[in-house]
């Protein structure tokens, strides 16, 4: 198989999507609240099924908006049932997106008969499709995927730099945050809104299962890497353009040695991640 | 349905030791396996259906998975979500790898694989629901007979290493329960969603009692309910995947359990604190009753308005309730306390007083500092401890108050 500018746009698509998805995948990995990025990953599902039935169309911005607001929705319904039921953190976090991924199920078969949103597709991502849904801005014509991802990471990086020192302090001393009038509580709003803004941008790539593997284990192993907090952003965001590439070249490129003609892109970005991180 | 009791059986334990979340890195880690079955089977020459098949090559790669989340956390710094994310993604990614070119080989086909991830209960055959009824029966046996020691598993691992009970054994013949049962709710209600049936029906049964027994029976019956209400609703109502209504019956299940639950539900909570502040503030209204009536002529009002800081309604109502209760009488302004009121009263003023010396001969407490300390306990002291204080104190009736009554305490 012959390299056509097509792979190279999917490439920058799982790029940008990936680099996105690493930097709040970092702090969700250092305040140990990664299966939150799980469970709202998963919550995505919903949020864009019901903004796609109260709007009627596939406008990206109402998606966006359902997704925060369901991806809120299940960082505050976690909480609530953690601290209202007394029961520990995984378990309300299974509870919750669990019914909430199951709601979104149903709606989307509810919703079937006059849906052009493939449940398939949300899961698992058709990053080799996403080059042919273009826009053009100017005299260009790209790829959306591409301007969606883009504006998801230059928008995380720009939140990471701007509460740098807020995050920094939240997530290794939430009472010296406090004595110093930040308040947790915000901060921690902020990352999951970032986190489900980040999985709807990301779920058309990747989908909104591999969105986790995106979030956790670049961050992951940039943390084995490095012990010093700045650092580790840069490094998850290296990890993560290198496993965004391999993925692609591993899916295109390994197959056909075996007689197939090419295997899915989110899966291998998956699987490459994870090998980099045995390799940590 | 069969499937939802073992579920719940299970999935008690799997609560209990806190690793609720393991379940779903499990669960997804067992696309690779089903895959893989397929491949080999069709490699071999067979239509590569088998279910037994299918669920065996779950089943090993489930058990790797959890293998993978427990060797990430004994090598690396990383914790225990890291690692179940890690798992988690990865393997599935994986599995989506795999399916895809599961789809493009020559022979055999593929296309049910992909019902897997969302569960397609109605496309089940009569012998794949035998199949799951054995195994959940053996589920149940296997759980009814380890019963005692996985509870200490769960709740003392040390205690059972003690006993001289093989726990790293146990805990892998708990952990592949899981799987089994996690490999015949793929069929059911998906891959996804498969840690739903074993975490809500036992996190349900947490509000509806403490023992495990009975944590064990009502989780297994909550199971049990979710997987029929489920079947029927998704069965009469058109376009209504099984495998999310048994999840959302489940929901349901624990939203109820959640709010009316006897033993740790908001409704009984609630009725609990409600009920603690009304009898503290019975105390309270007890205690300075007897205080002003033993100091002055005239209890009235205005002197039990100043014992402590309370709103004028409120020593109203508590006085109305006193009298309810007859605790008290009043002849206009005046109030005295009645027999059992007398009672009462010198019970929590010598509860109280105790504590109150105790504090002042113990903890060193300056006397004018001990009325409030002694204000938070005395109404949690229990009897023992009333008996412990009085050896200590050697005494057996009401000790003076060790500081000056009235308006400033």
């Amino acid at each position: 198989m012959s390299w056509s500018p097509i792979d190279t746009w999917i490439c920058i698509i799982a790029v940008l999507c990936a680099a996105a998805c690493a930097l709040p995948g970092c702090i969700l990995v250092l305040r140990r609240m990664s299966l939150m990025g799980d469970a709202i990953s998963h919550t995505v599902l919903p949020g864009i099924a019901i903004a796609f039935l109260v709007t009627g169309s596939r406008e990206p911005t109402a998606m966006l908006i359902g997704a925060v607001i369901i991806g809120l929705l299940t960082a505050f319904l976690v909480q609530a049932i953690e601290t209202l039921g007394r029961i520990e953190t995984g378990a309300a976090i299974g509870i919750v997106f669990t019914v909430l991924f199951a709601i979104g199920l149903v709606l989307m078969r509810q919703a079937v008969d006059h849906v052009d949103i493939d449940p398939d597709c949300v899961l698992y991502g058709a990053v080799e499709f996403a080059y042919f849904d273009q826009v053009t801005i100017g005299s260009l014509s790209i790829p959306r995927a591409a301007v969606v991802n883009g504006i998801a990471l230059l928008a995380n990086a720009a939140i990471i730099l701007i509460f740098y020192k807020e995050f920094k302090i939240t997530s290794f001393d939430p009472a010296l945050a406090r004595t110093q009038g930040i308040r947790p509580n915000k901060m921690h709003y902020l990352l999951m809104t970032m986190t489900a803004a980040t999985a709807v941008a990301a779920f058309e790539t990747v989908g909104s299962i591999l969105v986790i593997a995106m979030l956790i284990v670049p961050a992951a192993t940039a943390y084995l890497l490095t012990d010093k907090y700045g650092a580790m952003f840069v490094v998850a965001i290296c990890i993560a353009i290198i496993a965004a590439i391999g993925g692609h070249i591993s899916a295109v490129i390994i197959p056909p040695i075996f007689g197939f003609s090419g295997t899915s892109t989110a899966g291998a970005m998956a699987v490459v991640v994870g090998f980099l991180f045995l390799l940590a | 349905m069969a499937l939802g009791v073992a579920a719940g059986l299970v999935g008690t334990f799997l609560l209990l030791r806190k690793r609720a979340l393991t379940a779903d890195a499990l669960s997804h880690a067992t696309l690779p396996g089903i895959t893989v079955a397929f491949m080999v089977m069709v490699a071999f020459g067979t239509e590569g259906k088998s279910m037994l098949g299918l669920m065996t090559g779950a089943f090993v790669f489930g058990c790797i998975g959890v293998l993978l989340i427990l060797g990430i956390r004994r090598t690396t710094k990383l914790k225990d979500d890291a690692a179940i994310g890690i798992v988690l993604s990865v393997l599935f990614g994986l599995g989506l790898c795999l399916l895809r070119l599961a789809t493009e080989m020559p022979s055999g086909n593929a296309a049910g694989l992909n019902g897997f991830i969302f569960g397609k209960a109605a496309s089940m055959v009569a012998s794949d629901t035998k199949v799951i009824a054995s195994v959940a029966l053996c589920t149940g046996f296997i759980v009814a007979a380890f019963r005692k020691e996985f509870t200490a598993l769960c709740f003392d691992e040390n205690f059972g290493a003690v006993q001289g009970w093989p726990i790293l054994r146990l805990d892998i013949v708990l952990m592949s329960l899981v799987a089994i049962v996690t490999v015949i709710a793929l069929q059911s209600v998906g891959l996804v969603l498969a840690v739903a049936i074993l975490i809500i029906p036992a996190a349900s049964a947490r509000y509806w009692c403490t023992k495990i027994g009975s944590l064990l029976v009502v989780s297994a019956i909550i199971g049990c309910l979710g997987g029929w209400l489920g079947g029927v609703v998704s069965a009469l109502v058109p376009r209504m995947p099984t495998g999310p209504v048994i999840v959302l019956v489940c929901g349901g299940w624990f939203i109820i359990s959640f709010i009316f639950g006897p033993v740790n539900g908001i409704v009984a909570r609630q009725w609990r604190i409600w009920r603690l502040n009304r009898r503290v503030a019975m105390q309270h209204i007890l205690r300075a009753v007897y205080e002003v009536s033993s100091q002055k002529e005239a209890c009235d009002f205005e002197s039990i308005l100043k014992c402590r800081s309370w709103s004028r309604a409120k020593v109203k109502k508590l006085l109305s309730r006193l009298r309810k209760e007859k605790y008290a009488t009043n002849t206009k302004d005046h109030w005295a306390l009645t027999t059992s009121g007398t009672q009462e009263a010198t019970r929590v003023v010598r509860n109280h007083r105790l504590w109150e010396v105790y504090l002042i001969n113990y903890a060193d407490i300056a006397p004018n500092h001990v009325d409030r300390d002694a204000d938070m306990i005395e109404h949690v002291l229990g009897s023992s401890m009333v008996q412990k204080l009085e050896a200590l104190l050697g005494s057996d009736k009401i000790p003076s108050s060790p500081h000056p009554l009235g308006a400033s305490s």
